[in-house]
């Protein structure tokens, strides 16, 4: 008499997981008729307005797989080429301002697709009226920016338009590198048994400059994670070759990657909440906006998908460069639930972790 | 936010499963409701159900504001909005809500000037800075929030303000509650009380469940260990066969309210004869509306609302869902035609609806514990 009715009900609650399952394969349609702000926020609409939209028009085999950069393979190199465009309100806010963000975030689409980081673009939007001092600022920490990542900024534009029709200033940057070891990176690559790591605390970024609008009346000594992550990236690939996959973790955050990677390998990941590395004035601000620290953004912090047996010696590699000082395993690829990001929560319980839903942080970046 | 870790002590709530495991009669089930959307939204965010055993089960009750709130008020809140003169301004969670033409995110996309606010005083802003315009409040939610919604209103009276109005939808948990209780679709054991209402009400409008329906009720906080230990609580009860109001909450919630809270809403709103609850129907005596007082803040009499009933979509089970009566997973439209992103029922919407908990924290496979499993087996073969 094992075949209970608590049993039959498990069967029928599974029947309908798996119909969701399918469901969720299915091909993304944009339902609405007009952009909102979620199609912004780097989670689900985000997701279904690429696939749907310019991965439809746009399909070739480079921009199949998402990844933060191309591989472009002309004779004699591989190249990497990404661009990135930076909205951030307010255009200043502690730890940086939205020129090294425009640097930085191009740069570090690059360097976790395993290139070294050489050119960049730089394009400008610009509304009437915004202060030349302001421009002036920002350009400089552009070039403060470029010179720590040993980037060059080689051309450019500028564009204005009417008071009210942009908020200040945007920019866009687009940067090519090139890819000069052999390797192969791919969150499709993620295998059973892999460990997965941050670089370091999360949702700093998100935090701070949602709390540098000042409309919450919440104050918290936080700064932006901002930096260019080509030499952390270079310390973790001399150390461990055999890297798997690396992102960084900016709009949607940690969760968003994980689940790129479940649904990319079609594999299943268990992270555990305990071993996420948050600052307590990141976490206390999260609590009190009901925001999850994993759905807020970082700038300056990746996610590693490396071989199990090789995860202490990247977190060691990881630790040794300063970007990288609480680098830490936060959970592991398996082989049960593939597509599903399990969340082991700090309470002892289980949780799924999905993509982000609307849009609780906008303009972070 | 250290006291926040002490409510969530993986050995402290180890320990509390298994003080209810012990208290589990053999071949019992049992069946507890909580009724706040903040507690299923803990519950399934914590992952607390591993930590129960199989005899138990939690019901989802109607105490999350979003999705109770029945169609046609949304359609009258639509309404208002599409005026040129009028800033609607709503709390967050009210904008994916859908109404027969889409959600006031819709709305807003379409260039109707609806505001996101975190709290009413933020109307209050909007209002000072655009006298010209008329700024209306979509006041939605429980006794939690209808104290900041009086406080905003007497504010307002205060400064003289003539363009700020309230659209109150505001709802009482009680007459809910006793809804659930006198429905014969259900059989419950007991109650989780919702924490943040009883900080304003107290304990005391509990305590007919206990004397009249003989059922127990724990008011509870909103931390996991909170809720284990209310289930805890319970459990003993029952053991000991008693029907109490008790309160576990004690750190914020005091035993009889907050009687200035009360005063604010006592002063600026009065009872309705009755409203309608998506799921519920009508219940009488169940919402707020503002005093004739305050007229001058009523935008359902400063302004034409079309006030139509309107059917829920056919597809739609959030009435039994809402109840207690369906598991989020066992509506017809879950997951597939009904997610968080395309919404067809509230209880998707709200963080705190069943289903959107369900869908986004609870949505898997869960491996049994073989000691609950074989529970289960002799349950249903003693049944
Ligand atoms: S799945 Fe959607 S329609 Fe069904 S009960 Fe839940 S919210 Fe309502």
């Amino acid at each position: 008499m094992t075949a209970g009715r608590a049993e039959q009900v498990t069967d029928r609650e599974q029947q309908v997981l798996d119909r969701i399952d399918r469901a969720r394969r299915r091909r993304p349609r944009v339902r609405e008729e007009r952009v909102t702000m979620s199609h912004g926020a780097g989670g689900k609409a985000t997701q279904t307005l690429i696939e749907a939209v310019f991965l439809e028009e746009f399909r070739n085999p480079l921009l199949e797989p998402l990844e933060d950069a191309a591989e472009l393979r002309v004779p004699g190199a591989r190249l990497a080429l990404t661009t990135d465009s930076y909205v951030v309100s307010p255009l200043f806010f502690p730890g940086g301002d939205i020129g090294d963000l425009a640097i930085n975030g191009t740069v570090n689409d690059l360097s976790v697709s395993g290139a070294t980081p050489l050119y960049l673009s730089a394009g400008f939007i610009l509304e009437e009226g915004f202060p030349v001092a302001d421009l002036v600022r920002v350009a400089g920490s552009m070039r403060v920016a470029a010179a720590a990542a040993g980037v060059s900024v080689v051309t450019g534009d500028t564009k204005v338009v009417q008071r009210g029709k942009a908020d200040g200033c945007y920019i866009n940057t687009a940067g090519v590198g090139v890819i000069d070891r052999d390797i192969t990176l791919g969150a499709a690559r993620a295998r059973p048994g892999d460990a997965v790591i941050v670089s370091g605390p999360i949702g700093d970024h998100g935090i701070t400059v949602m709390l540098a609008r000042g409309e919450l009346d919440i104050e918290a000594d936080v700064c932006s994670d901002t930096a260019p992550l080509n030499g952390l990236v270079a310390a973790l690939l001399d150390a461990v070759p055999g890297v798997r996959a690396m992102r960084d973790a900016t709009r949607g955050g940690v969760a968003t990657i994980l689940n790129e990677i479940a649904v990319a390998a079609g594999v299943g990941v268990l992270a555990s909440e305990d071993d996420i590395p948050v600052r307590p004035e990141v976490r206390g601000a999260c609590e009190l906006l009901g925001i999850d620290p994993m759905y807020v953004a970082c700038e300056g912090r990746l996610v590693a998908v490396v071989p199990g047996d090789q995860a202490s010696e990247a977190v060691r590699a990881l630790r040794g460069h300063p970007l990288g000082a609480q680098a830490a395993v936060i959970g592991e690829v398996t082989a049960s639930q593939p597509g599903i990001v399990r969340l082991t929560t700090a309470f002892g319980g289980t949780r799924i972790v999905d993509l982000l839903v609307g849009d609780p942080l906008p303009r972070i970046c | 936010m250290r006291f926040v870790d002490e409510f969530r002590d993986a050995d402290k709530a180890h320990a509390l499963a298994a003080k209810i495991a012990a208290l589990c009669e053999p071949g019992r089930q049992y069946k507890f409701m909580e009724v706040c959307g903040g507690h299923t939204h803990t519950i399934y965010k914590h992952g607390l159900e591993d930590y129960l055993p199989e005899a138990i089960t939690l019901v989802h009750g109607p105490g999350c504001p979003v999705c109770v709130i029945p169609m046609g008020r949304l359609d009258d809140a639509m309404h208002l909005a599409a005026r040129p003169d009028v800033i609607m301004t709503s709390f967050g969670d009210m904008m994916r809500v859908p109404g027969s033409n889409g959600s006031f995110f819709d709305a807003k996309a379409n260039g109707t000037d609806i505001r996101m606010v975190y709290s009413p005083l933020d109307s209050l802003k909007i209002a000072r800075q655009n006298p010209d315009r008329k700024v209306v409040f979509m006041a939605i939610g429980f006794e939690t929030t209808a104290p900041s919604t009086a406080m905003t209103m007497l504010r307002a009276a205060a400064e003289g303000l003539g363009n700020f109005s309230v659209f109150c939808n505001h709802i009482t948990i009680i007459p809910a509650i006793k809804a659930i209780l006198d429905s014969p679709d259900l059989r419950l054991d007991g109650f989780i009380g919702p924490g943040h209402v009883s900080t304003v009400i107290g304990c005391r409008p509990y305590e007919f469940i206990a004397r009249s329906y003989r059922k127990p009720v724990v008011v509870a906080g909103f931390e996991p260990l909170d809720i284990l230990q209310s289930i805890y609580m319970l459990m003993l009860q029952l053991a000991q066969d008693r029907s109490q109001v008790e309160n576990q909450y004690s750190r914020v919630v005091p035993w009889n309210g907050n009687p200035v809270a009360l005063k604010a809403i006592g002063e600026t709103m009065e009872l309705r004869p009755y409203f309608e609850w998506r799921g519920l129907g009508f219940i009488s005596h169940s919402a707020l509306k503002v005093r004739e007082k305050y007229a001058a803040m009523d935008a359902e009499l400063l302004f034409e609302v079309p006030g139509v009933r309107v059917a829920d979509p056919k597809a739609c089970q959030c009435g039994e869902v809402l109840k207690g009566v369906l598991k989020p997973w066992e509506c017809k439209v879950f997951g597939t035609a009904c997610t968080p992103e395309t919404p067809i029922g509230t209880c998707m919407v709200s963080p705190e609806g069943a289903c959107a908990a369900y869908y986004n924290y609870g949505r898997m496979h869960r491996t049994r514990v073989p000691e609950a499993a074989r529970a289960a087996g002799s349950r249903a073969a003693g049944s």
